[in-house]
């Protein structure tokens, strides 16, 4: 080699080259001469210009591999100079040689000059490596651990197979190494180098990796076809090359396509690759893996049960023990992932998160047997959908938050119905309510007295009827209510006659959660300018419908109500409803009012005392001021009243139907108490 | 304020336990396992349907030591008035899995509202762990979530 070298050279000094050094030019030379034959074209006119007999490496690779040196351009520049390739027009043995040599004295801090390849140069291997591994295998860095293909994991004996997939990598630049099938005592960038052919070569020595695979596998790679990607394509995270199935049939995978920057997008080949493995689990799409099935499958992947669990952890969002196609995508996306090292995430990344991947791969065939499951669960998910409605209704509009409420359950069915067919058919809703959906699954998901009974449906349901449901609800809308509209007017009447009340007066049927805050603005703006006034006896029928009222609804509400009962019971009613029954109340009252809404939005538990003492600390205040607003205020005041009392009566009726539903629900509970009786002496110490 | 919190299996062996001061551990372990008697008293003493998420008053147990113990096991929790620093909280779910929580109520005092949240958030998390298939009861809890939960819960209230 050293003659041949100094022969050919020609012009410079004759090539010194200790043993490694020259096994290592020598496969590197190889390589980039492999890759001039496999690579992009750049090899033939180089051929071409090379002296008939000479093997020349092409000036890709070799620009590669110089590029992967890290050196200045500058200094890349004169080192193929003084090589003399471009003298000669070419990259020759002799040339390629001292290149390489001129790189390490480089590396080393020698000036890049002739004399310099002279000396020892003790560094070439390391340089050599560096080249070695940037040019082949993108940043080390990303390849912390080492990277895996699944099915060689399970198939280990299956080098030949792996040999394929690496040669697939080879052009996406992301070669994988199997951790179970190579002991890992190769530094990290040594790891990428493929097992099967280099792994003799892996003994051998550590940089002759390399070059040695390399070259093998490049007649590999031609046979086999270039894979969908990119040749020289940097981003590492091939994971689509690398999923297989974890049974051990395997497919054949063109699935190195490339990647965007994060490792948790699912692209589209993964994802049927996927959606494949899904069916073959559940034959519906729709529908959702069980635990143990899902279990089953996912122990074949070989991952330890601890990660396995955790894996399970982030991607079954709503904890229902199942996995549903998006849930079932994101953990196999991880399981993919953690195979080829990656470390986990803390948290679910949002690329997979459940609403993203449903938006981002709709199923139409989903959405319609999403509907049929929703009817299904539709009684179980009627009060959290309720919340969920009201929230959003409030979200969106403040028009039509009645007939969120209204609705019976008869209704509510055929207003789902409706909107789901519009869901289906209005995917470019999707976007709006996408950002929506996060928002309120993730409420939902966060409710401490989480819904459970909505893990059938979850998400996608919840997002079906949020999508579904701003078109449809302006036509029930006057159905549902008598006079809804004179929430409106309310407002029309409030805003003229009392400023100071306008933004108080939101509609009075918006959902729950708002409740609070239009009373508290509402009668924090009343305490201020009014005086004292009769008790109207309108609110006394009231009364009842206010208490029943209390019961079913907020947990807050009932935690207020002991503290309600001590008040007078105008006072308590009027609170739960937040219906704000203004104005026509004694000063003592909005005050109190005022005050026990914000306990219950702040759920803490005052005694009665401490709201007995703000009460009369500030009733001396409305008088003075209000007694000249008094006559204005009375018509507002007395209309004011008939509209809360309609309003009050639709929620009566909301009110039965939720006592309905509780009796319901106790007699449930009463059944399981007695199974839970029948079991207990069993089980008892 | 909650120092130690722990989840003990209806064999009474614990599936999972956490304390503040790492340097008590060993303390916390005892008391949690000292409270168990009061919880497996409270529990035969019901008779009934425990179904609520109820806990369990008992008072104090160990009046010269530093912590309070209230296992607060079934029925609604019940602070004690005793002087001492930390208080112990029970809960039962119908599974006969305990959680017992040692509350340091030096600081405020902690509310059987808050106390009664913090049980069910530990509920509904360790519902979460259940439902993972890759977990088999009686196993130890190694749930990130978990962890976090409760992390959430002993820094908050420290």
């Amino acid at each position: 080699m050293e003659a041949a070298a100094g022969g050919g050279c020609g012009s410079g000094p004759p090539l010194l080259l200790s043993e490694g050094e020259q096994q290592c030019y020598s496969e590197l030379f190889a390589r980039c001469v492999g890759a001039a034959g496999g690579g992009p074209g750049s090899g033939p006119p180089e051929a071409a210009r090379t002296v008939p007999g000479t093997v020349t490496a092409a000036a890709g690779p070799v620009a590669d591999l110089f590029r992967a040196s890290q050196l200045p351009a500058e200094t890349l520049h004169q080192i193929t100079e003084l090589c003399g390739a471009k003298r000669v027009g070419y990259f020759g043995p002799t040339q390629f040689y001292i290149a390489l040599k001129l790189i390490a004295a480089a590396q080393s801090g020698l000036p890049v000059r002739i004399e310099s390849i002279k000396c020892e140069l003790p560094l070439p291997r390391f340089m050599m490596s560096k080249t070695d591994a940037e040019i082949r295998f993108g940043n080390p860095a990303e390849l912390h651990g080492t990277k895996v293909q699944i099915p060689y994991l399970i198939t280990e004996k299956n080098t030949f197979k792996r040999m394929d997939d690496e040669d697939k990598q080879q052009e996406t630049q992301s070669p994988t190494m199997s951790p179970l099938a190579s002991p890992p005592s190769s530094p990290p960038h040594y790891q990428r180098v493929p097992l099967s052919h280099g792994y003799s070569k892996l003994r051998s020595s550590t940089e002759q990796m390399h070059p040695a695979p390399y070259e093998a596998r490049q007649p590999l790679v031609q046979p086999e076809g270039p894979s969908s990607g990119a040749p020289g394509a940097k981003p590492p995270r091939h994971k689509a090359s690398l999923i297989r199935s974890f049974s051990v049939e395997r497919e054949p995978h063109d699935n190195s396509s490339n990647y965007p920057d994060e490792p948790w997008r699912i692209t589209e080949e993964q994802r049927e690759y996927y959606v494949n493995q899904f069916r073959s689990l559940q034959p519906d799409p729709s529908s959702f893996i069980s635990g143990s099935v899902a279990k089953n499958f996912f122990t074949k992947s070989k991952l330890s049960i601890p990660e396995l669990s955790y894996i399970w952890e982030l991607s079954d969002a709503d904890c229902d023990g199942a996995l549903t196609l998006p849930e079932f995508c994101a953990a196999f996306h991880l399981i993919v992932a953690r195979k080829n090292g990656y470390p986990l995430p803390e948290g679910l990344p949002p690329t997979l998160q459940p609403e993203y991947l449903q938006a981002a791969f709709p199923k139409p065939k989903r959405e319609c047997t999403l509907f049929d499951s929703y009817s299904e669960s539709m009684p179980a998910n009627q009060q959290p959908r309720d919340l969920n409605r009201m929230e959003l209704s409030i979200k969106d509009t403040a028009d039509f938050p009645v007939p969120t409420q209204d609705v019976t359950s008869d209704d509510k069915q055929e207003q789902n119905k409706t909107r789901l067919a519009l869901k289906s058919t209005a995917d470019e809703a999707l976007p709006k309510d996408m950002s929506e959906d996060p928002a309120t699954s993730k409420d939902s998901n966060s409710l401490k007295a989480r819904p459970r009974s909505r893990s059938y449906s979850s998400t996608s349901i919840e997002e079906a009827m949020k999508r579904g449901e701003d078109p449809p609800t302006p036509p029930p809308r006057p159905q549902k209510t008598h006079s809804r509209a004179s929430s409106l007017d309310l407002n029309k009447v409030f805003q003229p006659s009392v400023p100071a009340t306008k933004s108080g007066l939101l509609p009075p049927p918006p959902a729950l959660p708002p409740r609070p805050c239009p009373s508290q603005i509402s009668h924090h703006n009343v305490n201020s300018e009014r005086s004292a006034h009769p008790k109207p006896p309108t609110q006394l029928p009231n009364y009842g419908d206010f208490r029943l009222q209390k019961q079913s609804e907020q947990v807050s509400e009932a935690e207020i109500h002991p503290q309600l009962n001590r008040a007078p019971s105008q006072v308590a009613e009027s609170s739960p409803t937040k219906k704000d029954i203004p104005h026509s109340q004694p000063p003592s009252k909005p005050i109190r009012r005022k005050f026990r809404p914000e306990n219950s939005a702040t759920e803490s538990q005052e005694p009665p005392s401490t709201v007995g003492g703000p009460v009369s600390a500030a009733s001396g205040k409305p008088h003075a001021a209000v007694q000249k607003q008094s006559s204005k205020q009375k018509k507002a005041i007395q209309t004011a009243i008939r509209k809360n009392k309609e309003a009050n009566a639709v929620l009566a009726r909301l009110n039965s139907e939720l006592q309905q539903q509780l009796k319901e629900v106790h007699q449930e509970r009463i059944a399981l108490e007695n199974q839970l009786e029948q079991l207990r002496p069993v089980t008892v110490l | 304020m909650a120092v130690c919190v722990a989840v003990i299996a209806k064999e009474n062996y614990p599936l999972y336990i956490r304390s503040i001061p790492t340097e008590n551990e060993l303390k916390f372990h005892y008391m949690v396992h000292t409270s168990l008697d009061v919880v497996d008293e409270k529990i035969s003493a019901m008779g009934k349907a425990l179904v609520d998420q109820r806990e369990l008053y008992l008072g104090l147990l160990y009046p010269t030591e530093d912590y309070k113990v209230y296992p607060s096991h079934q029925s609604p929790c019940v602070e004690s008035t005793f002087p001492n620093q930390l208080c112990r909280y029970g809960y039962v779910t119908n599974s006969k899995v305990k959680f017992v929580m040692v509350v340091d109520s030096s600081n405020t005092a902690l509310r059987d509202n808050e106390i009664r949240s913090m049980f069910r958030k530990l509920h509904n998390s360790y519902t979460d762990v259940m439902c993972n298939p890759f977990y088999n009861p009686g196993d130890r809890i190694h749930s990130r979530a978990f962890d976090s939960m409760v992390t959430s819960m002993m820094i908050q209230v420290c």
